[in-house]
Formats: structure tokens, sequence, C-alpha cells
């Protein structure tokens, strides 16, 4: 037997399956009762069909190289999944909802009349140091008055077993085809497992998204024509577009195969002739989308895009200038907009931040700098951060200058301990730091992935999830434990 | 359909013609180098000629050397002429229209690329050249036998269709036109053994000596090889065919008026007269008009569709 779940270390760490001293947590008992039973030999196999079911399947990333052009790597993936209750799904789907849409409300009100910022609830100053604030988007009104149809939002759990929202994408958050084709290997791979627990179905998804972007055409058609815009297949997430273009049956575009005419429709260049399109789903963030608008010399995006847009002639999702609700300093004040706007007590905490731009708080963090990880408003991907316990009194003494020369582009959180799963190493299993990605579709009405992605750091100790940096995924299953709904 | 996804179908068929057109040209001058005398030699760098490519050759300051010659003709990746580019390029056009295509065809061109590319060197040198040479031209009908037999016949294989066909259309006229300019004997009584040898050759590197046999059962005459190469409509190298193939084609798309108004002009031009019996200077003018005429027809194209 391969898998002793007694000798599995919990101490210290919240992991998501194993409760302590090997006890399974009761959504992942049948999992965990079935990898006991396995030999060695069996992992092995597993593992393989996997390996194999990946390749076939090519799902890939793509990593870019000057040597060899582009090479399309196949996809990191752990075979044990990472298992949630469904009675905590539910409360974790409900506090997305609540989020995004107070997310959205806010993004509205900032392009409409600023009525967050009279009421003193949101700084004005943070929206003129905002990159992803886009004046040209002011006085605009999106169909549904939504603006981030899209959003992931990441989560992580501290070893205290509290669920963090630690950040949400609101400009083109990728991923959910990984979710997707995890789901599609696990079911090839261990097709006994599903027919035997209550496994929550994701594959409903792209259709979600297709009837989400086609309730934004312009024109009220049967079929309206919805294409997936991408920067093309140097994009690291080229698979991703693809994919999701033909699961929906939409185009997949890139910026030459648009022409916004002088009617200030967009159409598209086919054998027959212009074609207009109704709705697209950008993959290209705002600065490249419209070079008569924002970067001129783009050459990813389509000119007047903007104007179509504008003219109400074309839905685009997410709507340009979303991004300006997914910064970190933004993030800081979502309880209260949620607060504000919806008048309802947040469902899911963000981790605390401390806001430096309030004198009390930016007290706290210069008291306190080497407990804290410290984070600059407008970067992102952990570029110019300060993790405090990991970093020389010196390092600290800097961001202390930083923060007092512009005490409003900081904010500080505790560090957290992310929350681990067990991981197949050879055939043993080891604890692994995970996050999970959500995806929630704002139109009409409102749509939560079921689960998302589980994005797990490979190495031992590592909390960096990304795949091009040694990170990974798992299936995530909401598992049934009531029998049906 | 996306005149871009239009446009890179098309690409792939005249890519991956042009790879194997090439390897054919070089795997048949070699063989011709060794039946002739020293003297009347043909010599490497003609095949340069035939692919037009003699500007791009002088530019890098090459010699007139045989493995100079055939690292520039077969993996020089800064020469657009060369076989690896053509590869390098059909694979960079199947890639960004992978969901139109069976997937074993994008795995396959992505594996020749990766064969020509890592083999390369074997090209340079005459004993393994023709294995490689083999395997590119073998590899190129693998493509073209899994895009025929698992595509669907719509408007996306019609694209690639044409592009193989004015590639191939393009490549038999080039290696006419310079083989037949090498092979004006000084006076018409010499080196006739030879003559037959060379015109055997063009043959060869069309893959139409056997088919030749059978279509003509004549001896290998200059007169009977060119009335054979433009106009057997049977023979699918002959320039006729491919005008007939990428007739077929543009007849199936909409459109067409300006296509199909270039090629009925072109297959005019060349039915109205008899290769065989024009002197060099004419058959050179011939092959001239012909070329302005496949351009045109590609133009056409570019026009309808790729606009």
């Amino acid at each position: 037997m391969a898998i002793r779940w007694g000798s599995y270390p919990t101490k210290g760490l919240h992991d998501e399956i194993i409760q302590a001293r090997g006890k399974p947590r009761p959504a992942a008992d049948q999992l965990c009762q079935f990898l006991r039973g396995l030999s060695d030999k069996e992992i092995e196999e597993y593992k393989a069909a996997a390996d194999l079911a990946i390749k076939l399947m090519g799902i890939t990333f793509t990593v870019y190289s000057d040597s060899d052009g582009s090479i399309d790597r196949t996809w990191p993936f752990d075979i044990i999944p990472r298992v949630v209750d469904s009675r905590e799904w539910r409360q974790i789907e409900r506090g997305l909802v609540q989020r995004v849409k107070a997310l959205n409300l806010f993004i509205a009100d900032l392009y409409d009349q600023q009525q967050v910022v009279k009421d003193g609830v949101f700084p004005g100053e943070l929206l003129e140091d905002s990159v992803n604030f886009r004046p040209q988007c002011v006085g605009v009104k999106p169909p549904q008055g939504i603006w981030a149809h899209i959003c992931g939002s990441d989560l992580v759990r501290d070893k205290d077993g509290v669920v963090y929202v630690l950040e949400d994408n609101l400009r083109v958050p990728s991923g959910v085809s990984y979710m997707l084709e995890n789901r599609q290997v696990m079911k090839r791979v261990f097709p006994d497992l599903f027919e035997n627990e209550s496994i929550l179905p994701v594959d409903d998804y792209p259709s979600k998204l297709y009837d989400m972007l086609a309730s934004l055409s312009p024109r009220r058609v049967a079929k309206p024509v919805v294409a997936v815009l991408t920067p093309g297949i140097y994009n690291s997430a080229y698979f991703e577009h693809s994919y999701l273009a033909q699961q929906m049956g939409a185009e997949l575009v890139e910026g030459s195969d648009l022409v916004v005419g002088d009617d200030d429709c967009v159409y598209m260049r086919t054998i027959d002739g212009p074609k207009r399109v109704d709705v697209i789903y950008r993959r290209i963030d705002d600065l490249f989308l419209d070079p008569e608008a924002f970067n001129p010399d783009s050459t990813l995006g389509v000119a007047g895009l903007m104007r179509a847009w504008k003219a109400g002639k074309v839905g685009l999702a997410n709507a340009p200038g979303a991004g300006v609700a997914d910064d970190k300093v933004v993030y800081a004040y979502v309880p209260d907009l949620i607060r504000y706007y919806l008048h309802e007590e947040p469902l899911i905490p963000n981790v605390p931040t401390y806001r430096c731009i309030y004198k009390e708080e930016r007290d706290y963090v210069l008291a306190h700098i080497a407990e804290l990880v410290v984070k600059p408003a407008n970067e992102s991907g952990g570029y110019g951060m300060l993790i405090g316990p990991q970093a020389s009194t010196e390092e600290c003494e800097q961001f202390v200058r930083a923060i007092k020369r512009n005490p409003r582009n900081y904010v500080a959180q505790p560090m957290l301990t992310l929350s681990t799963a067990p991981t197949l190493v050879g055939t043993k299993v080891e604890p692994r730091h995970l996050d999970l990605r959500p995806f929630i579709l704002s139109g009409k009405e409102t749509y939560v992935t079921t689960g998302g992605l589980t994005r797990v750091a490979l190495r031992k100790g590592s909390t960096v999830v990304n795949s091009s940096q040694g990170g990974g995924s798992k299936d995530t299953w909401i598992v049934d434990l009531e029998g049906g709904n | 359909m996306l005149s871009r996804v239009a446009n890179s179908l098309y690409w792939i068929g005249r890519y991956i013609e042009r790879a194997e057109d090439i390897a054919r040209l070089i795997s048949v001058s070699s063989h011709l180098q060794l039946d002739l005398p020293k003297g009347i030699r043909p010599g490497w760098i003609s095949i340069v000629h035939i692919l037009g490519d003699e500007e791009a050759f002088l530019k890098q300051g090459l010699e007139n050397d045989e493995r100079q010659i055939m690292k520039f003709l077969i993996g020089d990746l800064s020469h657009p002429g060369s076989i690896l580019s053509s590869l390098s390029m059909a694979r960079e056009s199947a890639r960004t229209v992978r969901d139109v295509m069976p997937r074993e065809a994008w795995e396959e061109i992505n594996a020749l690329y990766q064969t020509a590319k890592s083999d390369a060197q074997k090209g340079y040198w005459p004993k393994n050249r023709h294995v490689y040479l083999q395997q590119i031209v073998r590899g190129a009908q693998t493509i073209t036998g899994i895009l025929s037999g698992s595509m669907l016949h719509d408007e996306t294989y019609h694209f690639v269709r044409l592009g193989r066909n004015l590639e191939r259309a393009d490549m038999t006229s080039r290696i006419i036109d310079v083989r037949s300019a090498d092979l004006v004997p000084p006076a018409e009584h010499e080196l006739t053994p030879f003559e037959n040898i060379q015109w055997m050759s063009v043959l060869k590197s069309l893959t139409g000596y056997q088919m030749y046999r059978r279509s003509v059962q004549e001896p290998v005459r200059r007169r009977d090889v060119l009335e054979f190469l433009f106009k057997e409509r049977l023979f699918p190298r002959a320039i006729l065919h491919c005008i007939g193939e990428i007739e077929g084609c543009a007849l199936a798309l909409k459109k067409n008026t300006k296509v199909l108004a270039q090629i009925h002009a072109v297959e005019r031009s060349i039915e109205k007269v008899k290769p065989g019996a024009l002197e060099q200077a004419e058959l050179h003018h011939l092959i001239d008009q012909l070329q302005l005429g496949l351009a045109g027809i590609d133009e056409a194209i570019r026009e309808s569709y790729f606009a």
C-alpha cells in the first residue's frame, strides 16, 4: 500500500483533504479510501494515463522563446483532486455573487456621477493614480449597467481555515479552459470515482458564457455573431482563446480580421465579404484594444472599436475600463463598497489590508513592517513587493521611507499560510500549497463556476502557483454529501 | 470563413508543395551531375537559377560551391526560399488554423518541420542527401494525403488545393525554362546521347518519366517532353492539369468572376500554341507570359478573398 494517511503531515497547516492525524474531511472520505487502496504500480498507471490523456487532448500552454519560436508545453496536472463540501461552496458562491455585484455598481458609478467619492467612501485622489481608470469611458452606459462580465477572483484559505478573497481579476482573467479540461481528464482516468460519488458537474460554463455574451448583442437576432478576440498564437493563453471559441461555436479572430465601418459597426473580413460582428469577447488588454483611443502603436487591436462600442453598435466583454476595480488599493475598499452599495455585510472577508493613506493604518504598518507583506498599488505579478518576515532590516527600512514618501501608493497585509492538499510526488503524497480561482459571469443573471481552477505550487514549501513558475493544477470537486440537491 | 483563415490555408498548400518541389529538384539534379561528362554539367548553381534565387544568393556572398548552395537551398532559415523556411512558414500558418484542420495534419506538419530541421546537415553532403530529400518528399505527400483524405472538401479544402496547384504550375514552368535553356546543344548533331539524359532528368524532377513513357511511347525528345509537360491534362504536374484543378476550386467558390477570368486567359494562352515547336526564345517568352498569368491568378485570389 503506497499512500499512508497516518504519516501525512498537517501540523501548523490547514489541509483541504486531511483534518489531522490522517483523518479525512467528510467530503474527501471516499477519495482517501480509494487512494489508500492503490498499489504503487496502480498509482503509476493512473498517472501515466492522465499524462497520456493530456497529450492526446493537446492541452497546452505557450511559452515563447527567441530561439525556437513558440513552444507549446503540456499542462502540469496533479491527479489528486481538491475536494470542497457543497455546503461550504454554497456560502462561497453567495459571497462571490455579492462581491461582483458591488464591484460592477462601483465601476458604473466611477464612470458616471462618482457618488461614492462624493459620499466620502472612496477617496477621489486614488482615482488620479489609478493606471486602469480610463477617462475615455466616462459617460458610457453599457447594456444592463454591467462592466465586468467575466471575473476571476482568487481565493485562499489561511491556516485558521478561513477563506479570503486575495484579488479580483476584472480585465482578462484566464484559466477557465484548464478547469474544464482538468475535469475531462479526470473523467477519462477515474470513471469509477465519478460513478460512486456525487461530484457536481462543471461543463456548462461555455454555454453560460455564450448566453451571457449573446445577451450583449445590440441587434435583436436569433443567433448574434459572437467573436473571441485574441492577440494571436504567441499569447500564453492562446490555447484557451481557441478552446473557448470552439466550445461556444464562436469565431476566433485577431485584430486584423476586424474593421470598423463608417456606420460604426464592427465587421470581420470573410471570403464572402464583410460580416457584421455583434459581440466581442476580447482577450486583449484595454490599452491595446483600439489604437485610435489608446496606444497608437498597438497592432493587436482594431481602430475605431471604442467608437463602435460607445455608439452601442457592438458588445464588449469585459467593458473597457472595468480594470479600474482590480488594483490593490481598490481591493482594500471592497468590504466598504459592499456595505455602501448593497447595505450588506461581506460574506467572504478580504485579507485584512492596511491602507497607508490613512494615518492610523500607516502607523501600524510602519511599526509592524517586519511582520507584513507590503504591496505597491499598481504593480502586478508580485513585482516591487516586500515580504516582511523574509526581508532584511535594510529592505524594510527602504520600504518605510517609500511609504512615508508616497503613502497612498501602498497597502500592507499580514502574511498568510496558504492551505495545502495532498499532491503526488513519485508514488507518495506530500502537502503542497494551493489557491482557487472561481469565475463569475454577470449578465441578466449571475453565474458562478462550480468550484473553479485550483492552482498548486508543485515545489515543496513554495506558494507560487503560476504555471510559468513551477505551478500546476488539480481538478476541483464540489462534493454533495446529502445526495442530490 | 475568415479571410485570414483562407489565406493561411492557401499558403499551407503553397509552402508544402514548394518544399516538396525543391527537394525533388535537388535530388534529380544530384543524379544528373553524376551522369554527365564534366564539361557539360549544368552545375549546382542552375538550381538557384530555376528557383529565381540568384539575387539572394549573391547578396549573401555565397560561392558556387556544392555545400554552400545546398545549405542555402535546404537549411537556411534566413533565406525565405529554402526547404526549411517553406516548412517553417507552413507550420506557422497551420498553427493559426488548427481548428479547421484535422489534428493529424497539424501533427504531421509539425513533425516534418522538426525532422527537416534536426537532419538538415545530412542534406548538405552527397552521402545522405538522397535519403534526406526522400524524407521531405514523403512527409509532404503524407500531409497532402491527410488533408485530402480527412478534411471536409468544402471551401477550406479548396484554398489548400488552390495554393498547391498554383505552386506546382509555377515550379513546372521554372524547371522547363531553365533546363531547356541549358539544353540547347551548340550544334544540332552533337551530344545527342546527353541531351536525351537531360530531358529525362527534367521529367524525373517532376516524377514524370514513367508516366511520360506510358503516355507518349516515343523516345525522350524535346518536342514531345514539352508537349507533355504543358498540355497532358492527365498528368498531375502538367501545366494544363494544374490550371484545371485551380479552375475546379474557383468554380466552387463565390465571388469568382475575376479569378475565373484570369484562369481562362492563362488556359487559352497555352492551348493555342504548340510548345514543342517553339524556338528557345519563343519558348522563354511563352513561359514569361505564363508566369505573369499565374501571378495574375494569385492576385485575383488575394483581391477576391483575402482583402
